[in-house]
């Protein structure tokens, strides 16, 4: 097949023609005939009690349709955690109830207690705020440093849970003593002190919901930004409202970023469906940026205490770390695992260290709630390690490019088992070493480095090996480890009969392309054209199932579904074909849109095939069906483990601190890639993001809970001048072994893999520039860097 | 947003008469103005614009004084006013975004005085004076602190002159989020010889001048004056962007690359 669009071709994305040219549908786009809007009353306090709500203030204003508190959901459902943990002690993990409205007390600034419904938008706004100046609450001292909030029972976030802590979780417990033994004996051991410092995801598009009800037939419809529409509808269902969920139908379209924080199911979501139900009406929401800033979930915000114990000439002998991992006041849906088995496991590294142990607290606090924010708890495990490894090198004077290759698991090695806990299936940590330094010209970096400094600045180059753990998730394992969901997915390939093709995904598409990429698999199978083949997603009544899009999942879970799914469509077409053609299935050969008999000239293209299935005038219907469809659940038997290497080169200007990223170098292992653009695209995102994180982002609560950088006169994003041209190269493959597409997942990688490649090129400029710092925790804001260098 | 009545009055006369009703506030290009509106934290009953009075427009030269009306957008200064005073039109031409430059007026500038805005350091940078629909206002009196200036009620700018100096710049260190000037420095050298160095971001108290550089820089115009100066951190701002002290660095530093890029 010509490669301008099946597998391996850079095919042009079909979705932007409508995301470019405005005609995208976004839950903010979708109108429903007489619909009234919900407004949210947020708390301004970050811990406090309610007195009282005033709703009656409300009452009679014009436009108010109805006013909800905390009480109206009391009897309802919380909105679970997905992941059990459980504690070293064996306790179980804490999980306080998520209510859909506040209920006794407010425990973050932006904590909804009540929601305003009335005609118009306006309206709704203005009675909001007549309640909220008619609520009364008695202030409490808000909690906010995740030490104090453990030492201190006295002042609780949940009052039932003295110390504030959801568990303190051991990886891998039964190895403590002997990791401890290890670093006790070790010759050299570098300990390093970081905060990862807390994100807020800032998708383009805001949540938005709107709640549809018909009391003919007792139907919801949920329309909604989410990563995952079918997990909102099992949540927001079964264990929320309690509506059958063959009654609630959840659609997501076109949805404008998410990172993370549209995976999980938020109260606003159950209200408008509540408020749909009771006042027969349609109820939209859609937040305000400021809401989005107070009330999405978080990312990172762990303290991290990493030590690290090698030999004097840099082998390592084990990595032990002590994190507090803030959960903010409530536990979103994968609070618990991103702290934990997407973080700890990952410990290890690409390296082959005999000995690992990672202990995590998790920490109530009067902050917005912190779950998986693209990378999830890989990008945490990355940046300690690759730090520490830095420091390390800087203490022993070890060269780190050196260091590393010393320490690599090699590929003879494969598959691997980590004393992380984690069976690493294939990868070649030394060819993307050798491929990042080729083309970052690392030979060159001395002569820029005096160019640098004959202007007067300090040059350095910083340098990351990462590895995540990707294609969430393993059923069979996750079950084990604590998941509460499978983490499979599903497809329906569906022929019709003029042969173009509807695929059915469980995967949504919130900007990773896979309207196109998806397409181009199915029509490299089928050898058909891309523009015969419709990609269909976010809509729980047209698709079989599925599980969404996060971790890196969508190609090498629903990806791999889709394709057994179109597996199961060209066997069905070689029994059509066998029939039509007279000749046994056996003798059938498929290839390039043509079911041919082997050896003959006798054929049928796709068309024909697919034409026959639905006018099946002659079939021998015992042996052959009509129709051509089927589905394909897979789960898969492994995490993929994508790795690579990241080099970044900054210059700090030594008089401000303000640090520049002059280039970025990515050589990543992704095993195959069906689009090298897409994976490009995907992989830019991520360092820009990673960028973002290391030198920009923070999301600062002062001691009263009081969101600092609550808008973008204080949340920096990285803006196209904050980033260098990057170069992303992805030959170095190393095919997954447990998918039949070798494909291992793109899109969180970047984020994760860059934020200490940045970092580590600070510290190197400021060390070669003669200022004799270890650390400088992220973002590294001018301010930062200058109070360092004067310190 | 509250509901709001609007007019367009194309005199300051007419203006100044909508403003006298309660309620009322001028609305010039709108860039500071309407996001507090959005926010609720202005809920004016009637906005007076501005734009509309031809008399509040324009950038024009008289002998050595540089007329900009208190309606015109920072890019018509950053254009108009490039020929004569880089300083002033290197200032505006690094306001915000495009769309900011098109919009956002010197007027709607000074008389919000932020304390982290650029525009007053040049006023007060170059010893211009602002014109009101009563007085005229020497710098060195107009700004009285964050956001707050020598405007009475109802008041409106309708004019800055400045002096053209020999030479001047503005050298801005920006809020990495906001793009405001964490510290900016304009300094201008006057036909006689004379230096103002004003800054605005650092301060605690607003736009101030710093005397003691003004000093050595008349009496030698050169960055290596500044070597032996330090600023005291006791009133800067400290918060999430930088320390007081770092803000002090700052104050030193961007004086030093104004003095070396001015024109
Ligand atoms: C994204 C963004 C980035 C920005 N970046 C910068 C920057 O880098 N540097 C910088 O200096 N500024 C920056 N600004 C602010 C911008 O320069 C505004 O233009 C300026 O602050 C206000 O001018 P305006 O014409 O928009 O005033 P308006 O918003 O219309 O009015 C501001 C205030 O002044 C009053 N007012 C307006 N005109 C008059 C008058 N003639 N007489 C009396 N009172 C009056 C109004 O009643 C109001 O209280 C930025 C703004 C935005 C939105």
């Amino acid at each position: 097949m010509a490669k301008d669009f099946g597998i391996g071709a850079e095919a042009k994305r079909t979705e932007d023609i409508r995301y470019l040219t405005g005609a995208g549908n976004y839950t903010h786009d979708v109108n429903v005939h007489g619909q009234a809007y919900a407004v949210f009353v947020r708390s301004n306090m970050a811990h406090a009690r309610i007195k009282s709500v005033g709703a009656a203030a409300a009452e009679g204003m014009p436009g108010v349709l109805a006013v909800f508190t905390g009480e109206d959901f009391k009897d309802v459902g919380g909105n679970p955690a997905g992941w059990f943990i459980g504690s070293r002690d064996g306790s179980p993990m804490k999980e306080p109830k998520r209510p859909v409205l506040a209920h006794g007390k407010v425990r973050h600034v932006g904590d909804a207690y009540a929601a305003v419904i009335a005609q118009t938008y306006m309206e709704a706004k203005d009675a909001a705020q007549a309640v909220a100046d008619a609520s009364e609450f008695e202030e409490l001292p808000a909690i906010i440093d995740m030490a104090q909030a453990l030492a201190d029972s006295s002042n609780r976030v949940h009052d039932e849970i003295a110390d504030n802590q959801c568990f303190d979780w051991g990886w891998i417990e039964d190895n403590r003593a002997k990791v401890d033994a290890a670093i006790k004996a070790a010759p050299h051991v570098t300990t390093l002190e970081l905060v990862n410092n807390r994100l807020i995801p800032n998708a383009m598009e805001p949540r938005a919901s709107i709640g549809e009800f018909n009391p003919g037939t007792g139907d919801y419809k949920l329309t909604t930004t989410s990563q995952n529409p079918h997990l909102t509808r099992l949540l927001v269902a079964a264990f929320v409202l309690g509506i059958p969920e063959n009654k609630l139908q959840v659609v997501a379209p076109d949805v404008g970023g998410g990172f993370g924080s549209k995976i999980y199911h938020y109260g606003e979501e159950a209200l408008v469906l509540a408020a749909a139900k009771k006042l027969k009406k349609p109820v939209k929401w859609v937040a305000e940026r400021s809401e989005s800033f107070l009330s999405d979930a978080h990312g990172r915000d762990h303290v991290t205490k990493i030590e690290l114990a090698c030999e004097k000439d840099g082998t390592f002998i084990a990595f032990r770390t002590e994190t507090m991992a803030n959960v903010g006041a409530y536990l979103s849906n994968f609070s618990t695992v991103t702290p934990t088995f997407l973080h700890g496991t990952l410990m290890a590294g690409p390296y082959k260290v005999p000995n690992v142990y990672v202990n995590v607290k998790t920490v109530f606090t009067n902050t917005a709630p912190v779950d998986a924010y693209r990378g999830a708890g890989r990008p945490e495990a990355t940046y300690s390690l690759e730090r520490v490894v830095d420091q390390m090198c800087r203490e022993l004077g070890l060269d780190p490019f050196e260091v590393r290759r010393k320490n690599f698991i090699t590929t003879d090695m494969f598959p691997y088992t980590t004393p992380a806990g984690l069976a690493y299936d294939v990868g070649n940590y030394h060819a993307t070493l050798d491929k990042a330094m080729e083309l970052a010209d690392v030979a060159g970096f001395e002569a820029r480095r005096k160019a640098a400094a004959a202007k007067g600045k300090l040059r350095g180059l910083g340098l990351s090996t990462w590895i995540e753990a990707c294609g969430i998730a393993p059923s069979n394992l996750v079950g084990i480890l604590g998941a509460r969901v499978g983490l499979y997915d599903a497809a329906t390939v569906r022929v019709n009969p003029t042969g173009n093709v509807s695929v059915m995904v469980g995967a949504h598409s919130h900007g990773q392309s896979h309207e196109t990429v998806f397409a181009q698999i199915i029509s490299d199978m089928f050898g058909i054209p891309m523009s015969s083949v419709d990609i269909v997603h976010g809509d729980t009544a047209k698709i079989p199932f599925g599980m969404g899009s996060y971790g890196s999942r969508s190609l090498a879970v629903c990806g791999q579904a889709m394709a057994n799914a179109a597996d199961k469509v060209i066997a069905k077409g070689k029994k059509i074909a066998a029939h039509m053609l007279e000749a046994t299935e056996a003798e059938i050969v498929f290839s390039d849109g043509v079911f041919a008999v082997s050896g003959t000239n006798r054929s049928k293209t796709f068309g024909e095939i697919a034409f026959s299935a639905y006018v099946p005038h002659n079939y021998p219907l015992a042996t052959l069906e009509p129709g051509l469809e089927e589905t394909a659940f897979y789960d898969p038997a492994n995490f993929t483990y994508p790795a690579g290497t990241y080099l970044c080169e900054v210059e700090v200007d030594a008089e401000t601190g303000k640090v520049d990223v002059c280039n970025f170098t990515c050589a990543d292992d992704f095993g195959n890639v069906i689009n090298p653009m897409v994976v490009r695209g995907q992989v830019h995102g991520g360092v820009v993001q990673g960028i973002g994180q290391a030198l920009l982002e923070h999301g600062v609560y002062d001691e009263n809970g009081q969101l600092l950088s609550g808008s973008y006169m204080d949340y920096t994003m990285p803006r196209a001048d904050d980033v260098p041209f990057v170069t992303v190269d992805h030959s170095c493959i190393t095919p997954c072994s447990h998918n039949k597409l070798g494909v291992k997942g793109c899109g969180e990688a970047g984020a994760i893999g860059s934020p200490p490649a940045v970092v580590n090129a600070v510290l190197d400029a400021l060390n070669r520039g003669g200022h004799k710092i270890a650390h400088i925790d992220m973002p590294l804001t001018p301010s930062r860097v200058w109070s360092a260098m004067n310190a | 947003m509250q509901n709001f009545d609007f007019v367009k009055p194309s005199s300051v006369a007419e203006a100044v008469a909508a403003l006298a009703k309660s309620g009322a506030q001028a609305l010039s290009g709108g860039q500071t103005l309407t996001p507090t509106m959005k926010q609720r934290l202005a809920t004016p009953d009637v906005l007076v614009s501005l734009t509309g009075i031809a008399e509040l427009k324009g950038v024009k030269q008289n002998g050595g004084v540089l007329w900009v009306g208190a309606a015109t957008p920072h890019v018509q200064v950053a254009k108009e006013a490039a020929a004569v005073f880089a300083g002033l039109a290197g200032l505006a031409g690094g306001i915000g975004d495009p769309a900011v430059r098109n919009r956002g007026t010197i007027g709607g500038s000074i008389a919000n005085n932020d304390p982290a805005a650029c525009y007053p350091s040049a006023v007060l940078g170059s010893g211009a004076t602002v014109i009101t629909n009563k007085r005229r206002i020497a710098a060195d009196d107009y700004f009285t602190g964050m956001f707050s200036t020598a405007l009475a009620e109802g008041e409106i700018v309708t004019a800055v002159e400045f002096p053209i100096p020999k030479r001047s710049a503005y050298a801005k260190f920006n809020q990495p989020a906001s793009r405001f000037a964490l510290t900016g420095v304009f300094v201008s050298q006057a036909t006689d010889g004379s230096v103002r160095v004003a800054v605005t971001g650092a301060s605690n108290n607003g736009v101030f001048r710093w005397k003691a550089a003004e000093a050595a820089l008349t009496a030698n115009f050169s960055a290596s004056a500044l070597v032996g100066l330090t600023v005291d951190a006791t009133d800067m701002i400290g918060d999430l962007h930088g320390t007081a002290a770092y803000r002090a660095n700052l104050v030193k530093v961007m004086t030093g690359r104004a003095v070396t890029s001015s024109r």
